[in-house]
């Protein structure tokens, strides 16, 4: 297996986080106790290997894929996995694990050899004083992400504790239901593998049912699961991310463990194919999304032929109608309400602030939740956050990061531990979101602008396009850095965003150049670096993002421009797209046929109602890979062929951080 | 002449302030200024094209110094000299052709003097053309009919010329300037009329359902998109806005009014849509002799976009905005740059026009230009009064409308300037 891992020729990101290549199972293996637990493995390889047509293992997991994927639904490995660890072994796990971090940091030019990390380390520290105050305590210092992380490992140690307890029943637990297992597992995996989500209610139940079991007492409980054969499959296989969960702060490690330990089965898989987006084309699902409808949309009367696929709605009339039902609604939480209202009046915009208002009013729900009798939070909670989402879909359509933190939090959610209280589950969902956008959005911010700004030199002229919050931390870090360089703002109507970005460049101090979309060629010569923000990347490495943006990027690549997409990998999907029609979000038509600021251009004002006169207001466009140099996130700097790669395999973690 | 001189004066003025708008605006005025130069102009007693080239070119120097960018101005003077040196060859050659004639009927040992002149005269007329149509066959095709009908006209035009023997030279002289304002005036008619000329071949190239995509607004677009309409085509039309003077909105308001069916998207959008374009038809500022396009700003994009997308990139342009200069560095050297306050609202943005840097530089920098330049590779097609062209045949073109000797001489008289 080492041989194996040796010889691939392992891209760099790849190897980032998960998999350690100096992390060796063997010794979890004989760490974990129970003599037992060393033979499933071995007489489970037949059955592996008949269950390999079902769940195809990627070859170069080959050898340990057999192992881990016949035995996934034994607690065995699991177990050990867990057990390992505990020996003081998790320290040098983290370690472990971060390495590629490190190398992978090493990666973009100035931070390679380790006197300069050192010294940018301690230069941040002079530079810009908010910080790296934390990378004091710990030995992260010289890298982000592990600086990030810190905590978590720290943490681990003690917290690991816990766990201790746990294994002392898994074990025999695992003689019996391994044994059982074997024997169902032949025949179960298919109708396992056809109807996943019937499986997956059934698994819940059935937790649920232990849940209860294990109140009353817990021997009692063990047997009940371990005798349901494939049913049990599921939450016996939970158990150990759930023991996870009650851990939130160790995750980082046991994400890392579970990565190298059981690969997602293909029914899970299948689950992650994102689900066809609503097409409002269809007549039938409009007018039932209709009845459920909270906002009462009008639908535009004058619209693109290419574009009736996405809702277009007349502007103006729900926003009143929507404050005035302010008290009137009880089942909508006054925190998601005014969310919605904000996003409706364009009060918030941009993928991160959208973001992160979104978490913080699901944060208030959780706090202010109560479970109503007879019903479980898990089910309940996730039934609520559906019907708020929905709601904020009905207020303008969700962009992908934001899809992205809904899937993160219903999987928190629905991943909850049985054994916690309810205060104790509204808690930890509360610090879960609190990490998701400290890690997933600030830091993952912080760490791009330093990889960002180590690519601007003195002398650059830097062109961004639209205002990405992004971009202009990395401006402003890069000034902070006094580097010297001249910034070309590029904006187009209707929303003239760069407006406001200029604006603050220029109280900043900062030498800025103001132009339109259309005088792009014309400035384009005398740019050095394109930097671009995005909405999202996608997995075939289509940056979808303000319309313009695949403009700008094009014309720079016809004039030998380097274009830098920074963006926080949050907003990776694995959704594929090619054009910019199949998927978009149609802004107020109205904004187009009005000048903003210039009074004498009013032509089409009056027609608006012609019956052969449409507006088209696009907001989003898809850049294709062609056009786009580098991809900067907080993995570090990729091409755009690489996303795939980071979806991949960080999706689990995005998942389950 | 004081009227003259106070009608240039006037279109100086106009054109240094840019109070003409589009270019054949511009064009047709200046055919008119000189049409008024050339009749105002006294003639000398002998060479008087000379005189007329000269009066001509005086008045076009510092018209094409008032507005460099305006290269229809210099297009138009050009083509002015160009028609007073055919005028006067075609004289000179029936002149002598007339003269030859009689020549031969009369007195044999004058045959010898004589055969001097008309060779001569030959060998100029084969000079100038020469110098910018290479032998080809169409030129071959085009001359012949030329040597053929001199003799003809000749002997329509010459015969009580011929006949009289008197060679009355003041008559040849007002002849001249009377043909050269014929002609002047046909120009002027050729340019009031290339928008219908040129929008007759819109069917040729529009069919069923087609979708385009134009940017900014041109009346010879609008004209050949209602001129497909008329002829009971049914299509789309996809208006970007052309920020920041958004003639987008005004195109799309007269095809509107028209009946066709317009969408005006922002001009940010043209990737996006690009993709669902079948052609992409916009009109230009000037064509430059290596195909090149200065077009309103914007264009150079569109048609990135359209390259990548393989949609054809079609540009409608009438014979006065063909320049028979090659472009150098026309990014910079034939742009424009407009008043920032398109873009940013100064009230608004009072308080940044005053930070400065530490050099005291300010730091607010607003750029605005007019124009782009569309490689000729970016170019499918030119629709001309002529007919469809590519790119590459483009200084072809050119060459049928200016003599090589006015290029030349007006650089050195702008040189010397």
């Amino acid at each position: 297996m080492e041989a194996r891992r040796g010889w691939r020729a392992v891209p760099k990101v790849r190897q980032v986080g998960f998999f350690t290549p100096n992390e060796p199972p063997p010794p979890a293996r004989t760490q974990s106790g129970p003599p037992d637990s060393n033979s499933p493995p071995l007489s489970n390889s037949p059955a592996g290997n008949s269950l390999s047509p079902v769940m195809i293992p990627p070859p170069r997991h080959l050898s340990d894929n057999l192992a881990h994927r016949a035995t996934s639904p034994l607690p065995v490995p699991e177990t050990s996995a867990f057990r390992r660890p505990i020996p003081g072994g998790d320290r040098v796990a983290v370690v472990g694990s971060y390495n590629p971090t490190d190398s992978m940091l090493g990666a973009s030019p100035p931070l390679t050899s380790p006197s300069s990390r050192i010294g940018d380390g301690e230069f941040s520290e002079e530079s810009s004083p908010g910080w790296f105050r934390r990378s004091n305590s710990a030995k992260f210092a010289s890298s982000f992400p592990g600086g990030g992380f810190d905590l978590t490992s720290i943490k681990s140690s003690e917290t690991l504790e816990v766990e201790v307890k746990k294994p002392v029943e898994v074990p025999e637990k695992s003689g019996v239901a391994g044994a059982e297992l074997q024997t169902e597992s032949q025949s179960s995996s298919k109708p396992l593998k056809a109807k996943t989500t019937k499986a997956e209610r059934r698994a819940l139940q059935e937790s649920q049912r232990a849940a209860k079991a294990a109140a009353k007492g817990e021997a009692t409980g063990k047997p009940a699961i371990s005798s349901e054969g494939a049913a049990t499959s599921k939450p016996v296989k939970q158990q150990p991310s759930r023991k996870k969960d009650a851990l939130p702060a160790a995750t980082s490690v046991a994400a890392s463990d579970r990565k190298g330990v059981d690969r997602p089965p293909e029914k899970e898989r299948k689950k992650e194919v994102p689900p066809p987006r609503m097409q409002f084309d269809d007549k039938n699902r409009v007018e039932k999304a209709k009845k459920r409808a909270v906002v009462n949309q009008t639908e535009a009367r004058n619209r693109v032929e290419l574009f009736r696929h996405l809702p277009q709605y007349e502007r103006g009339s729900q926003l009143p109608d929507l404050e005035s039902k302010f008290f009137l609604l009880d089942p909508m939480h006054p925190a998601v309400y005014k969310v919605g209202l904000q996003y409706l009046a364009g009060d918030i915009s941009g993928g991160n602030a959208r973001c992160i208002a979104m978490l913080q009013a699901f944060q208030e729900v959780i706090k202010d939740y109560s479970t109503p009798p007879e019903k479980s939070l898990t089910r309940d909670l996730t039934a609520k956050v559906g019907s708020y989402v929905s709601f904020l879909i009905e207020c303008r359509p969700l962009s992908m990061s934001m899809g992205n933190a809904i899937r993160f939090l219903k999987n928190r959610i629905a991943k909850l531990p049985l054994s916690l209280s309810e205060s104790e589950a509204k808690e930890s969902l509360c610090s879960d979101i609190n990490r998701f956008i400290n890690e997933k959005i600030v830091l993952a911010d912080k760490v791009i602008v330093r990889h960002a700004a180590s690519k601007v030199r003195d002398g650059d002229v830097l062109l961004t396009y639209g205002s990405s919050c992004v971009v202009e931390m990395i401006l402003l870090y890069a000034h902070e850095l006094g580097k010297q360089f001249r910034v070309v703002i590029v904006d187009s109507r209707p929303k003239l965003e760069g407006q406001a970005l200029l604006r603050r460049l220029v109280a900043k101090g900062l030498n800025c150049t103001y132009t339109h979309i259309n005088a792009v060629s014309y400035i384009m010569h005398e740019v050095t670096r394109v930097f671009l923000g995005a909405s999202s990347v996608l997995s075939n490495g289509t940056v979808y993002s303000r319309v313009g943006t695949a403009c700008v990027a094009m014309v720079a690549h016809a004039f030998r421009v380097p274009v830098l997409i920074c963006c926080e990998a949050y907003k990776f999907h694995e959704r594929v797209q090619l054009d910019s029609i199949c998927s978009n979000e149609l802004g107020d038509p109205d904004a187009i046929a009005k000048a903003s600021g210039r009074m004498d251009v009013n032509y089409v004002d009056n027609l608006a109602n012609k019956e052969n006169l449409q507006l088209l207001n696009l907001m989003y466009d898809a850049t294709p890979l062609e056009y786009i140099s580098m991809i900067v996130t907080d993995y570090g700097m990729i091409p755009p062929t690489s996303v795939p790669v980071i979806v991949r395999e960080y999706r689990r973690e995005h998942l389950w951080i | 002449m004081p009227d003259v001189q106070a009608l240039v004066n006037d279109f100086l003025n106009k054109l240094k302030k840019r109070k003409i708008e589009g270019s054949q605006a511009t064009s047709r005025q200046t055919a008119e200024l000189l049409r008024s130069v050339i009749s105002q102009q006294r003639v000398p007693y002998n060479n008087q094209a000379g005189a007329l080239i000269d009066a001509v070119k005086a008045v076009g120097e510092q018209l094409i110094a008032a507005n460099p960018v305006e290269l229809a101005v210099g297009n138009i003077v050009r083509r002015v000299l160009h028609i007073i040196r055919e005028e006067d060859l075609s004289l000179t050659t029936a002149a002598m052709a007339g003269l030859n004639l009689s020549a031969v009927s009369d007195d044999e040992d004058d045959e010898e003097r004589d055969d001097l002149p008309v060779l001569s005269a030959a060998v100029v007329a084969a000079a100038a053309r020469s110098t910018l149509r290479p032998p080809s066959l169409q030129t071959l095709l085009e001359d012949m009919p030329d040597t053929a009908a001199i003799p003809h006209t000749s002997s329509s035009g010459g015969d009580s010329e011929g006949k009289s023997k008197s060679a009355d030279k003041s008559s040849r002289s007002r002849k001249l300037k009377h043909d050269v304002i014929e002609a002047v005036n046909e120009l002027i008619q050729d340019i009031t009329t290339c928008h219908e000329q040129i929008a007759e071949q819109a069917v040729e190239h529009i069919h069923q359902n087609e979708v385009i995509l134009t940017l900014g607004s041109s009346r010879t677009v609008l004209e050949f998109l209602c001129a497909a309409k008329e002829k009971k085509r049914s299509f789309r039309v996809f208006v970007a806005e052309g920020a920041p003077r958004y003639q987008g909105h005004l195109l799309a308001k007269e095809l509107v009014a028209r009946g066709l069916q317009t969408t005006l998207i922002t001009d940010s959008a043209v990737f996006a849509m690009i993709s669902r374009v079948n052609m992409v038809i916009v009109g230009a500022h000037a064509v430059m002799a290596n195909g090149g396009v200065i077009a309103p700003v914007g264009l150079n994009m569109v048609a990135l976009a359209a390259q990548k997308h393989a949609v054809p990139f079609v540009v409608l342009a009438g014979s006065h905005k063909l320049c028979p200069l090659y472009p150098h560095n026309p990014e910079v050297l034939l742009n424009e740059l407009r008043s920032p306050s398109e873009l940013l609202d100064f009230g608004e943005f009072s308080d940044c026009l005053d930070f400065r840097s530490v050099t005291g530089s300010p730091l607010l920098h607003v750029v605005n230009p007019t124009f782009d330049y569309v490689p000729p590779k970016l170019v499918s097609l030119f629709i001309t009064d002529t007919g469809g062209h590519n790119p590459s045949y483009m200084y072809r073109l050119i060459a049928d409308y200016y003599s090589a000797d006015d290029l030349v001489v007006k650089r050195r008289t702008t040189s010397g300037n």
